[in-house]
């Protein structure tokens, strides 16, 4: 990818938005994963006028890196506000690639309960799967190189942007 | 191997062995990581599986309830198999020395020790032995040695201040009694320096006090009631029975008619100071039962948040 094909993250939230409102009942629970996933969450939570709470994940301590990387030093709390036993569950994440972080969320999540499904809404789906898992929502796919990734941030304004941010390694 | 030996070559903590020396943002990430699981004590499933498949080995070679309860509880909610020696009983009254145990332990494939020590620096030299052996993969965490740190203990002291106060940076915190004997004194101290809390006083009779405690940087009260005007926080400490026998106090009640928290004693510090106690508790000794059972007590929130601040403690010294 090169810098001008960056996507508009607003745009996608605006497309996942219209994939997503003809699928939502009243029991329909949102929740975000830390932390670009949340920062969408919020914007889909509010947008669609869902009535329950929005919920949030940090999936740190369900990695399966653990033991080559350690804990990771920004740990935030998970909050998922309600029952989820049973729930419709639309788990929400920035860039799908490997599938590990939605591994590692859904692990968490039946923790807390046994959800009667859960839908996975990602902004941009850059392929390069190496679990099982496929997301019902996708804003974008994109094609990265291996040294490249999408990374979202949000300004003072509120507004998420979309950053490519490439890796150069040393030979 | 670097000066601290907590720290790993990437200077991230490997052991954990004392607050003294420990950089403010090791202290602070702690207690921040030690928040995240403070909610998984509220779940269904009160368990994560960070530390599945490890061995951690409580040693208590001194006794311990609270603390080696709230160890296991920690290391059961990693997921991790816990196996507790109680080593009095055990082959050091057969004659093994402290690193033979240890090297035997290492030999049954343990991850992580959890140490308690009579003698100040055993978790020390636990964690060089391992080093000099090569057993970097085996970690340690000082559950108290001698009298000289308790830093699990520092750590949800700090955790119980930081909810209640939110800031360390306004506090004026106070440790009342027998500041000599106590370990958890000496790591609370490191603690709250660390974190930048401008007013540390510790308030004791001169036999109670190490010589030279100006020098950990705290003001000295030998009077409560002074020295409890206007703190944030009152820290109770222990007055150990056998101390008395030492001939450094007359009586239990002579304490505690100087050093006793009694409510009016306690009506001079803040309207909204926080009472602490490291527990457990001499009722009518160091501690008065309607300062203990009051609404100004979160003694018992420190015993629930010392399970969050030890989950913290054992996964970022396993990852690392």
């Amino acid at each position: 990818m090169t810098p001008n094909a960056i996507p508009d993250a607003q745009a996608l939230i605006n497309s996942l938005l219209e994939q997503i409102r003809p699928t939502v009942q009243s029991e329909t629970v949102m929740i975000g994963v830390h932390t670009g996933g949340a920062w969408i969450a919020e914007k889909l939570h509010a947008a669609l006028g869902l009535t329950t709470p929005l919920g949030f994940l940090d999936i740190s301590f369900y990695r399966d890196d653990f033991a080559r990387v350690g804990l990771n030093p920004q740990v935030k709390k998970s909050t998922i506000p309600l029952e989820i036993e049973d729930a419709s569950i639309i788990l929400v994440d920035d860039v799908l690639y490997t599938g590990r972080t939605v591994r590692a969320a859904m692990n968490e999540l039946f923790d807390y309960g046994r959800p009667r499904r859960i839908d996975l809404a990602v902004l941009a789906d850059r392929g390069g799967r190496e679990l099982p898992i496929a997301a019902r929502f996708v804003g974008t796919q994109v094609s990265l190189a291996d040294n490249q990734s999408l990374n979202l941030t949000r300004d003072a304004a509120g507004q998420l942007h979309f950053t490519l941010v490439e890796k150069n390694h040393a030979t | 191997m670097a000066s601290n030996p907590q720290l790993n070559s990437n200077g991230e903590l490997t052991h954990l062995l004392s607050i003294e020396g420990l950089p403010r943002a090791v202290v602070e990430n702690i207690l921040s990581t030690a928040d995240a699981f403070a909610s998984v004590g509220d779940r269904e499933v009160k368990k994560v599986p960070l530390l599945r498949g490890k061995s951690v080995f409580n040693l208590f070679f001194e006794n311990s309830t609270r603390t080696r309860t709230t160890f296991e509880i920690a290391a059961k909610r990693l997921s991790a198999d816990v196996i507790n020696l109680n080593i009095n009983a055990s082959s050091t009254t057969k004659g093994e020395s402290l690193l033979d145990t240890v090297d035997n332990l290492a030999a049954m494939q343990a991850d992580m020790f959890v140490v308690r020590h009579a003698s100040s620096g055993a978790p020390y030299l636990i964690a060089e032995h391992l080093n000099r052996t090569g057993a970097h993969h085996i970690h340690v965490v000082n559950a108290g040695d001698g009298r000289h740190a308790h830093p699990t203990q520092g750590l949800l002291d700090m955790y119980t201040i930081r909810h209640f106060k939110k800031d360390f940076s306004g506090l004026t915190v106070a440790i009342v009694g027998d500041i000599l004997h106590s370990r958890v004194a000496r790591s609370d101290i490191h603690a709250l320096t660390t974190l930048g809390v401008p007013e540390v006083r510790v308030i004791g009779p001169r036999t109670l006090l190490p010589s030279f405690v100006e020098s950990m940087g705290v003001r000295v009260f030998h009077d409560m009631a002074e020295g409890l005007r206007d703190v944030d926080v009152v820290i109770m400490l222990r007055l150990q029975n056998e101390r008395m026998r030492g001939a450094l106090l007359p009586s239990a009640q002579e304490f505690f008619k100087s050093y006793g928290l009694t409510p009016e004693k306690l009506s001079r510090a803040r309207p909204d100071a926080i009472v602490m106690h490291p527990g457990p508790m001499n009722r009518g000794v160091e501690i008065d039962s309607a300062v203990a059972d009051g609404g100004q007590a979160v003694i018992l929130p420190q015993v629930t948040f010392g399970i969050a601040v030890r989950m913290a403690v054992m996964s970022i010294v396993a990852g690392n």
